[in-house]
């Protein structure tokens, strides 16, 4: 057994998806065999010179041994019955060279072929590799990675089989099988018919039963695709399974499934294994019949006993070729089934080339320009509809629409992750599609939505941003991101090991390392694509800090559903179904009252129904409110004491009626959707008190006024 | 070998298949080996002295034993693969079983891929173990014993041969499983870590781009596959000088017979037949020594993948249900804390949570904020005791959880995660996925208070919708009502939605919460939220921070006494705005 005899027992990995169940079930044939052939003995290359040697040498030696047996045939005819002594040691050194030359030869072949095969295989795994890391997106949205696993391992193992083993394999097979029957014919043709009698049978009853195992093999691979999804489905959700205490249910599937396989599986195999007694039977009829009819022609002076046991020793080294035989054809075809389905993603052009008179480039200003893009992933489906802005270095650039709008497909635009069918996007007035696409994508820090991290430690996962990062620089990173101390508390610091499921880290701080990662590769423009999604507020006001630190002097494009977190943007582009349909500051879209106000304002609405204005108590404060940051500090003063209380209330109800019908809950809300309607007194609050002022609160079927201040009105 | 060794327990309700297997291997064996002695017959008796009647009985009886030979096998394949399909389909379910009895602690500690592969291709190279040594294992030893018998007892003195033959052979199998064995399990980790970069490559490639470090990743993959080619080459040269060496000296005993035997037959002290069969007996002896070797890496693949196996066996659920355990079949719903710390793992760590108190009444809404990584998942985990807590107790009704039926408890306490899974299946039976026996009305009614409805009937087959690789791709928020409606559907008494409405809009949001707060008025609901306008009409909010309690109060008293509250009030809906 070779290291890359591995496709036996790996038959049954789940194969993924894409390919439905059964896909293996037959064996599968290479639409264009001789063209797989052809491309892969490419790959053979510089071996081929060992290869012949090694063929050549494997010649030899399969003549050897089977000289052996021949010569002891003739030891015991010519010596041994006729009692003379004398040549017998002559012959049986001689023997015993030949056998120790052929085991030379075949140690020599062995050495030499175990490094051609494995170097092929790594050379084929390594192109394979390399040139998927040079697809596109657009590739990776339409395969399926576990598709592509099993291309890299599954596939690539069916060839390695072929290569390691059968190369020379068959050329011993072959030359087994043809210098045995030749030998058999030369030294006895009677004889030799009669042992061959047994083959025709023993090849048309294998074939018969290796179809029908054929089928059974199908309906297995049908039922283990089943479990499999079962399997899958489970552990993937398991918690889900756990919480709904559903351990029974998916039990009783997953039995009913396991069961299946089992008996399908005790079918399929119980046909394929009748093949090795059947060639076992024919094996040993053979030697009856060689000895029963060898002896009878003994008797009649038709052969001699040395021929007999010479017969015999061959019959015994006919099966196993035999065997192989059979095995090789179903291996070979699925070995140029892999390698064709290798070659397939081969064959797949590479994302757009640089051109080659790509530029280099090592740092923007970052002056960012799109004009008249449009860009499909479909033909016919635009995602982006000619859309043209500018962004001058430095600025901050909030993007902001409904989910599905091609926000993230402006950022992929930028990335150069896909191609824009027309217009141009141009950085420092420098076609992107001019530059190294390496180098584009390095001055642009992209914190992306679904945060993927290595399996490795803390460290390295930060460092991933620029390899050349020494710890502190990482750290410093970390820090910058606000991620330092809750790294710090984690049981190893930064040398804890992240793994997929990471139990260890919460959503929001796998976003704060993914961060700092960007962070670290210090980019000149800064992409973040709903990066802080789950990161509470409070952490993500944090990063923003950072994130507004480093952004200082970095043309930056900010993605967020949370339209407080955007407030700061220099520009916010208002993006809906692949266009632009505003565009200003915060409050220039605001007094637009446009697309973007009812987006701002759905956050802030809320509804209050009647039955909760049954009762208003105006709250008094016990002790004043910390001012906070900046906006309301300082503006509490100046407001008399000591108000009637029965005013009071007054006020806040009709404050409430407001709120009421515009169904707000806040007064910033209520002022936005309609400060027409405002009491004279209202604009005063508003200016005064735009902190926590005006939420109204129910509870034990009263309502409250939660307005620090009301009192002072 | 011990896991290996371990497996074969599992063998154990076959063992009845087993057993007649391995007798009618003994047979099989039987039959074979008396075909060298009948061609000595054939040869000694009938061609010595002429008889042509003994060289076609003892050829017939040959083809006899050929055939019965056959016949042994194939019932000695029929047993072995019902034993090893059996056994196959009782491990797999054992190991089933165990991940179904884990908690969440227990999965944390293995990847989704590493159970899976567990449970498929692990189990595997166990089975195909199993069947070869239920075929092979007992055959080949047998093979060589009864050979090494029967030359004695054909021919002593040439028997000598075989004690200069089997110390070398033996010395030489011996070193080289010993050398080979590490080779194989080297690569057998090498195959393991390149599909690990190889995997995190294709899941990451968007990062890979996007930092440009396609250099990097290239060579990291090339350093995973050169030490694989490393590994594969050092094992196929072993093979390489293994393999003809072993040939070697079966063929140079073939050739010391043909001398020992030729000087015995002049001496008289033997005849030719005999010298043939222990030819042949010799051959099967080497032959089956050839065999059992060129095993030894499927062996240590095999052992490697038990290790796995039981790894996951092994792993202790960490939430055990005392034997005494309580079964409520209705609560109040009143959950208390009292004095609860928490840490993930044994080996120290920091506290998660650290001294939490609080009560929550039956009926009542608590709505917990605070940063991320605070511990607000982890708290809310520990009620239907997802995890165990490591220092204090959590009550429901003044039951101490840990005194409760799992099942029981988990049916009055829904939770939807934090993380939305769906399965495969549509729509409706995923809402149903905690009772299956709802009714129609029932499921649309849940729906409905989800915000659900609407959407569901925009889709063509509407609740009939297949979700996931083969039915619509359902949005986040889309996935988080459906999960929403599913945990309504059971009733819970205590209801725990974990940062269930994050990619819900606000507007949506606040209609899901009014008609939570309208048929679940008599649940307890523990709400994990990140927006203020989520927790604004709790009863009580909680806000954590670094695991321990910030506050605890109603909106009106938490603005006034707690400066976090007001920090992220002031964050969504106040500060920040300048007018």
């Amino acid at each position: 057994m070779s290291a890359g005899d591995r496709q036996g027992p790996q038959k049954e990995r789940p194969r993924m998806m894409r390919h439905g169940p059964g896909r293996r079930g037959t064996i599968e044939k290479a639409k264009d065999p001789r063209g797989a052939l052809n491309r892969l003995a490419g790959y053979l290359g510089d071996s081929r010179g060992t290869i012949a040697l090694a063929m050549m040498f494997t010649t030899i030696s399969t003549l050897l041994n089977l000289a052996g047996p021949y010569l002891i045939g003739v030891a015991i005819d010519q010596h041994i019955i006729p009692m003379k002594m004398g040549g017998l040691v002559n012959i049986v050194a001689l023997i015993a060279v030949t056998y120790l030359s052929a085991a030379l030869i075949d140690m020599a072949v062995g050495w030499i072929m175990s490094d051609v095969s494995q170097r092929i295989l790594m050379k084929l795994r390594q192109n394979l590799f390399e040139h998927i890391q040079t697809l596109s997106l657009k590739f990776f949205d339409n395969t399926s990675s576990g598709d592509l696993m099993s291309r890299l391992t599954n596939d690539i193992d069916a060839v390695g089989a072929v290569l390691s083993h059968n190369l020379t394999e068959i050329t011993r097979s072959t030359l087994i099988i043809v210098g045995i029957v030749v030998a058999m014919f030369l030294l006895n043709i009677w004889l030799a018919l009669a042992s061959l009698i047994v083959f025709p049978f023993m090849v048309v009853f294998t074939a018969q039963i290796g179809k029908r195992a054929r089928f059974r093999f199908r309906d297995l691979q049908q039922n283990m695709g089943r479990l499999n999804g079962v399997m899958q489905e489970s552990i993937t959700g398991q918690k889900a399974v756990i919480s709904f205490w559903q351990q029974g249910t998916i039990t009783r599937k997953f039995r009913k499934n396991n069961t299946a396989v089992r008996e399908a599986g005790t079918k399929a195999e119980t046909y394929a294994m009748l093949v090795p007694p059947l060639v076992y039977i024919f094996s040993n009829a053979n030697i009856a019949i060689v000895a029963g009819v060898g002896s009878w022609m003994v008797l009649k002076g038709l052969a001699t006993i040395g021929v007999i046991s010479v017969f015999i020793s061959y019959s015994r080294k006919f099966s196993d070729p035999l065997r192989q035989f059979s095995n090789l054809y179903n291996s070979l075809q699925s070995a140029l089934a892999g390698a064709e389905r290798v070659f397939e993603v081969l064959d797949v052009a590479p994302e757009i080339e640089d051109s080659p008179d790509a530029h280099m480039v090592d740092g923007f200003e970052g002056k960012v320009e799109f004009k008249d893009v449009d860009f499909s992933y479909v033909p016919s489906e635009k995602v982006i509809k000619n859309m043209s802005f500018k962004a001058e270095p430095g600025k901050m650039v909030a993007i902001v629409g409904p989910t599905g709008a091609g926000k993230t497909t402006m950022v992929n635009l930028l990335s150069r992750f896909y191609d824009i069918q027309d217009g141009s996007i141009s950085i420092d007035d420098e076609n992107i599609a001019g530059l190294k696409k390496d180098d584009l994508r390095r001055q642009l820090g992209v914190v992306l939505q679904d945060v993927f991290l290595f399996s490795g430690t803390v460290m390295e996962n930060i460092r991933y941003g620029r390899l050349d990062a020494s710890d502190e620089e990482v750290i410093e990173a970390a820090r910058f991101a606000n991620a330092d101390r809750f790294i710090r508390r984690l049981p190893h610091g930064y040398d804890t090991m992240l793994s997929e499921r990471a139990g260890n880290l919460s959503q929001g701080q796998r976003q704060l390392i993914s961060i700092a990662r960007a962070i670290l590769a210090d980019p000149s423009i800064l992409i973040l694509d709903e990066a802080t999604s789950s990161v509470d507020t409070r952490t993500e006001i944090q990063i923003q800090e950072a994130l507004h630190r480093l952004m200082e002097d970095r043309t930056s494009f900010v993605i967020a559903h949370r339209l407080s977190t955007i407030r700061k943007a220099d520009t916010v582009l208002v993006i809906n179904q692949g266009e632009i349909v505003e565009r200003g500051s915060h409050e220039e879209l605001m007094e637009k009252k446009g697309f973007y106000y009812n987006l701002y304002m759905s956050q802030f609405k809320g509804t209050i129904d009647d039955a909760d204005f049954t009762y208003i108590k105006p709250v008094e404060r016990q002790d004043p409110v910390q001012p906070q940051r900046g906006s309301s500090s300082g503006m509490r003063g100046g407001m008399g004491a000591g108000t009637n209380p029965e005013m009071m209330r007054q006020r806040a109800l009709e404050i409430i009626g407001i709120f009421k019908e515009k169904k707000a809950v806040s007064v910033e809300s209520a002022k936005a959707l309609g400060e027409m309607d405002l009491p004279p007194y209202f604009p005063r609050i508003m200016q005064n008190h735009l902190g926590p002022l005006g939420i109204i609160v129910e509870k034990d079927g009263c309502l409250y006024l939660v307005e620090d201040n009301i009192g002072k009105l | 070998m011990s896991s290996l060794k371990r497996s074969f327990r599992y063998l154990k309700p076959y063992s009845k298949e087993a057993a007649g297997a391995v007798i009618l291997l003994v047979l099989v064996v039987a039959a074979n080996l008396s075909i060298p002695r009948l061609v000595q017959v054939i040869i000694d008796e009938g061609v010595a002295n002429q008889d042509l009647d003994v060289i076609i009985r003892t050829s017939f009886l040959m083809i006899a034993a050929s055939v019965l030979s056959a016949l042994f096998m194939t019932g000695n394949t029929i047993l072995a693969i019902r034993a090893s399909r059996g056994f196959e389909a009782g491990f797999r379910d054992a190991i089933f079983t165990k991940i179904q009895s884990y908690s969440f602690g227990n999965l944390d500690e293995f990847t989704t891929g590493q159970l899976l592969t567990r449970l498929t291709s692990d189990l595997n190279q166990v089975r195909l173990i199993i069947t070869m040594s239920i075929r092979m294992f007992t055959r080949m030893p047998l093979t060589f014993i009864l050979s090494i018998g029967l030359m004695w007892i054909t021919n002593p003195q040439l028997s000598m041969v075989m004690v200069v033959l089997l110390p070398i052979t033996i010395t030489l199998v011996y070193v080289f499983i010993r050398v080979s064995q590490p080779l194989f399990r080297q690569v057998q980790e090498k195959i393991d870590y390149l599909n690990q970069v190889l995997q995190e490559n294709l899941t990451g490639i968007r990062v890979v781009k996007a930092f440009a470090r396609r250099e990097h990743e290239n060579n990291r993959f090339k350093k995973a596959n050169d030490e694989l080619y490393g590994s594969s080459v050092k094992i196929n040269r072993n093979l390489s000088l293994f393999m003809p060496f072993i040939t070697l000296l079966l063929n140079l005993g073939t050739v010391a017979v043909v001398y020992f035997g030729g000087v015995q037959v002049f001496r008289g002290t033997s005849s030719i037949g005999e010298i043939i069969a222990f030819m042949n007996y010799l051959t099967s002896a080497m032959f089956s020594v050839i065999v059992l070797s060129s095993m030894a890496g499927r062996i240590s693949a095999a052992e490697a993948s038990a290790t796995r196996i039981f790894q996951a066996i092994d792993e202790e659920p960490k939430i055990k249900e005392k034997p005494e355990a309580v079964k409520l079949e209705s609560i109040d719903g009143r959950v208390v804390f009292e004095d609860v710390g928490f840490t993930y793992g044994e080996d120290g760590g920091l506290p998660v949570l650290s001294n939490v108190n609080f009560v929550v009444e039956p009926g009542e809404t608590l709505a917990i904020l605070g940063a991320t990584g605070s511990g607000k998942s982890t708290l809310v985990h520990l009620i239907p005791r997802f995890y165990d807590v490591t220092e204090g107790r959590i009550t429901i009704d003044g039951w101490d959880v840990r005194d409760l039926e799992l099942k029981t408890m988990r049916k009055l306490v829904g939770v939807s995660l934090q993380e939305t899974i769906l399965f495969s299946g549509t729509i409706r039976d995923n809402i149903r996925y905690g009772r299956p026996d709802a009714s129609e009305e029932e499921v649309v009614m849940v729906a409905k208070a989800a915000q659900a409805h609407d959407f569901i009937m925009g889709f063509q087959d509407g609740y009939d919708t297949f979700v996931g690789q083969r039915g619509v791709n359902l949005s986040g928020g889309q996935k988080q009502r459906i999960a929403i409606a599913r945990v309504l559907l059971v009733k819970p008494k205590i209801m725990i939605l974990d940062d269930s409405t994050s990619a819900v809009d606000v507007e949506t949001e606040i209609k899901i919460e009014e008609e939570l707060r309208r048929i679940m008025n008599d649940s307890t609901n523990i709400i994990v939220a990140q927006r203020i306008s989520t927790v604004l009409k709790a009863d009580k909010i909680l806000v954590l921070e670094n695991g321990s309690i910030a506050d605890i109060g109603n909106h009106r008293e938490l603005l006034e006494s707690c400066s976090i509250y007001r920090e992220i009030y002031d964050s969504q809906l106040g500060g920040g705005v300048q007018l």
